[in-house]
């Protein structure tokens, strides 16, 4: 058998066509793939009967290939971290969930406080170990998990020495609501519930990652109007969220007019959303076989209507950002990330365009109208808040263009829904990339042998993205905290599941 | 020589004072595209403050429940001094500027070592924020201080804002402009207003003013609100008594224009919190020296021209 499987973004194979590579060969080949310009995008730990299977997932972004690869896993491994840093979230979390000692790992500890698989032990969250830096003038700050604000909960410990940050350690885990584990056990036509509230600002991206599987599992082919809506769909929730953390930014540095504005216009987006299906996040439109809703001529008139009004509004209110020198003192050289570590990190999204890394998975893996339809990839010019605002305002101006193009391509038929109670493939691997609005969305769905799911693996981007903050707060001082964290706004309950 | 006249103007202050920080937010509001909370709105806050009963963390010692009672009778004390409305302070007396502005310094002591009190790791960084700026914004308030007297020749606040008057605007224009941009600097830094400081943020890591008052609920929250208003207005009485000097107005007109002038430091303050973003942290000391230096460039071109 050879070593290797390339996939198409959202296609499938059976289990027994995956290579099983020995331990030592897996770390070998794994490492080469990166080195040569490949990205970890999921590593994960199936339990089998036996012995479990520990599954890589590597993107070929100019290939546009998948590459998937798998070893038989005892009880130890010897960890990949050292030599590839990108493994380091993952590592932590496979020895966590399953109680693999990970030989060789720098900072072992737990990443969500679950209790191990079989065991019943309650786990307080944020109980473990930190980074300590020892000295008479240096100090410790922790913030969090409960916070001023109305946001997620999350912990968070800087060392300073006065006002600057030698180290920021962030520690998750409060929002754990076993996601991936209940997938298994949940009635079929609930998962897609389930997905919708993943990461409940990225309905839209989540919900399309595991439609993509469940059809390349069922084989069914999506229809082209039903591909576009979920096109425009996913670019209305980028907008919305843009737009909001622009406005959060503009907010955190206490100037007031884009903050006021934007909140209100994040608003008329998620109300086009809601014209389409109801819903302003998109819950419901996105349904395994096609999509939940039509967009007919009228639908169509009013959100190019709404557009249109958004669009004025939108480049007075952000544009100001750009025109007002307080501003943009305050974003320049703030939160800066080299490019060298976005790589060596393994940031995705708008964290990792804004250090000039072009990943764009709507470019290198095509999915839903992307294929026709192409984004313009924007790139900053430097990994600071400056790039990640000048990024997301590029991107922002692009959804609108894509938008236009994809809803003149609409035909009349109906987008439909072909399910709705197809038959998975058995015993066999799915996976699929979507471009969400923080990045790439992994999702790996595995089939037993009567066609249930049988383990289903998500990556936010944020499981990517948040070791990226703490790189960006090296050095920098702890009251620039607030602004290089809304310049990344990750998400908490996406990483905790 | 306390005249019934005096202690009416100095009530008068103490009832108005809640209203700058309304008419503040109003302006706001305006460049927000937002009706904005009502301009009475701190009365309410306060009002109802009064009425509820306080919480104390643990590990709080009497300093905590001292701290709001000195902060509050200090500031009133530092207004019994400075003249409102052209007219004379409730007291005065020859060097008066030192213990009016050591007045408000006792109360900033209290609300910082309140705020190590409690040993949270964030007060204690406000506290270390506030401590700096407030110590470099000092030369330049004294500094102002030192043209105005050498100019008329009295040390006392009363008798310094009386001795103003248009003539000296148009003798040395470019020293009063000085000084009254070097104030405004001043009275941004010590009533925690953008660009130094942003009063509307929920940022604890951010914050100066706010973070040290961030444990007070209650009576003590009311009474630090309070003081704080009241200092603001302080601040903005001074700023008004300078540029519409009180040889410039008619008896009869004192109070409106006067409640004009200190309206329009509100809206001005208003329009600079709408119109720029808070410095970073590392450049504000430089924005407050930089006031220092103005007011020391007044000094020096009053010396020579003396």
């Amino acid at each position: 058998m050879k070593n290797t499987l390339l996939l198409k973004n959202g296609s499938s194979a059976k289990l027994e066509n995956v290579p099983v590579i020995e331990a030592e060969g897996f770390r070998k080949h794994l490492t080469v793939q990166i080195q040569k310009g490949g990205r970890l995008s999921a590593l994960f730990l199936v339990p089998g009967d036996s012995q479990a299977r520990l599954f890589a997932i590597v993107s070929h972004d100019h290939t546009s290939e998948l590459e998937v690869f798998s070893c038989l896993c005892g009880r130890k491994f010897n960890a990949l971290t050292p030599i590839l840093p990108q493994a380091h979230w993952f590592e932590r979390e496979i020895a966590e969930i399953h109680g693999i000692e990970m030989v060789g790992h720098p900072w072992m500890k737990p990443i969500r406080f679950q209790p191990k698989a079989g065991q019943n032990v309650e786990i307080i969250p944020g109980a473990t170990s930190y980074f300590e830096v020892k000295g008479e003038e240096v100090h410790e700050v922790g913030v969090g998990p409960v916070h001023a604000g109305i946001i997620e909960p999350g912990h968070f410990r800087f060392q300073c020495h006065g006002e600057k940050v030698f180290h920021l350690e962030i520690e998750l885990g409060y929002q754990h609501r076993g996601i991936e584990r209940a997938i298994p056990v949940s009635q079929p036509q609930k998962v897609i519930r389930l997905m919708e509230t993943a990461a409940g600002d990225t309905s839209i991206g989540h919900a399309t990652a595991y439609a993509m599987n469940v059809e390349a599992l069922a084989g069914l082919k999506l229809s082209q109007n039903a591909a576009i809506i979920r096109s425009v769909a996913l670019e209305l929730e980028r907008m919305a969220n843009h737009t909001g953390d622009l406005g959060a930014l503009a907010g955190d540095v206490g100037f007031l007019p884009t903050a006021a504005y934007c909140g209100r216009i994040r608003g008329d987006i998620l109300n086009t959303t809601g014209l389409i299906c109801g819903n302003r996040f998109g819950r419901g439109l996105i349904r395994t076989g096609g999509v939940g809703y039509e967009i007919d001529a009228e639908l169509k008139k009013a959100i190019l209507d709404k557009l249109a009004l958004v669009e004025a509004d939108l480049r007075s209110a952000i544009n100001l950002i750009w025109d007002t020198p307080s501003v943009v003192s305050r974003f320049e050289e703030t939160g800066l990330v080299s490019r060298e570590d976005a790589i060596a990190a393994g940031l995705v999204g708008p964290a990792a365009r804004a250090c000039g890394v072009s990943i764009d998975i709507r470019l290198s893996h095509a999915f839903a109208a992307y294929g026709r339809i192409k984004p313009e990839l924007a790139l900053g010019r430097q990994g600071d808040v400056n790039g990640r605002a000048t990024v997301r305002w590029l991107e922002i101006q692009d959804s609108l263009c894509l938008i236009r193009a994809m809803l003149e391509e609409l035909s009349a038929e109906k987008a439909g829904c072909s399910m709705p109670k197809a038959e998975l493939a058995t015993d066999s691997l799915a996976v699929s990339l979507a471009e969400g609005w923080r990045g790439e969305i992994c999702h790996v769905a595995i089939t037993d042998s009567k066609g249930n799911l049988k383990s289903y693996k998500i990556v936010d981007p944020s499981f990517h993205n948040w070791f990226g903050l703490a790189l960006a707060l090296r050095n920098q001082e702890i009251s620039d905290f607030p602004l290089c964290n809304k310049s990344f706004n990750l998400s908490y309950c996406g990483h905790d599941l | 020589m306390i005249s019934i006249h005096s202690v009416v103007f100095f009530i008068l202050t103490l009832l108005l004072a809640p209203i700058l920080p309304g008419v503040i937010n109003k302006v706001k509001a305006f460049f927000g595209g937002k009706m904005g909370p009502p301009v009475l709105q701190l009365y309410y806050d306060i009002a109802k403050l009064m009425r509820k009963s306080a919480t104390y963390s643990q590990t709080s010692s009497l300093v905590t429940r001292l701290a709001p009672v000195v902060i509050f009778f200090s500031t009133l004390g530092a207004g019994l001094f400075v003249p409102s409305f052209f007219r004379e302070a409730s007291c005065r007396f020859a060097g008066d500027v030192v213990l009016m502005a050591y007045l408000l310094g006792i109360g900033r002591f209290f609300m910082v070592i309140a705020a190590m009190d409690r040993g949270s790791a964030f007060e204690g960084m406000g506290a270390s924020r506030e401590v700096l700026y407030s110590a470099l914004a000092e030369p330049a308030f004294f500094c102002g201080l030192l043209v105005l007297i050498n100019e008329t020749g009295d040390l006392s606040l009363s008798g310094i804002f009386n001795g103003l008057s248009l003539e000296l605007w148009r003798q040395n224009p470019a020293i009063m402009l000085l000084i009254a941009v070097s104030w405004m600097i001043v009275l941004l830094t010590e009533n925690a207003r953008i660009p130094v400081d942003d009063p509307n943020t929920h940022l604890e890591l951010t914050m100066i003013h706010e973070v040290m008052i961030l444990d007070y609920s209650s009576k003590d929250l009311g009474l630090i609100e309070y003081a704080s208003a009241l200092k603001l207005w302080l601040f903005s009485s001074l700023l008004v008594g300078l540029i519409i000097s009180a040889g410039a107005v008619p008896p009869y007109l004192h109070i409106p224009v006067f409640l004009f002038g200190i309206l329009a430091v509100a809206v001005v303050i208003g329009c600079v919190e709408s119109t720029i973003a808070r410095l970073r942290l590392i450049h504000i000391p430089k924005f407050i020296v930089g006031s220092g230096a103005l007011a020391i460039i007044a000094l020096i071109l009053k010396i020579a021209g003396n």
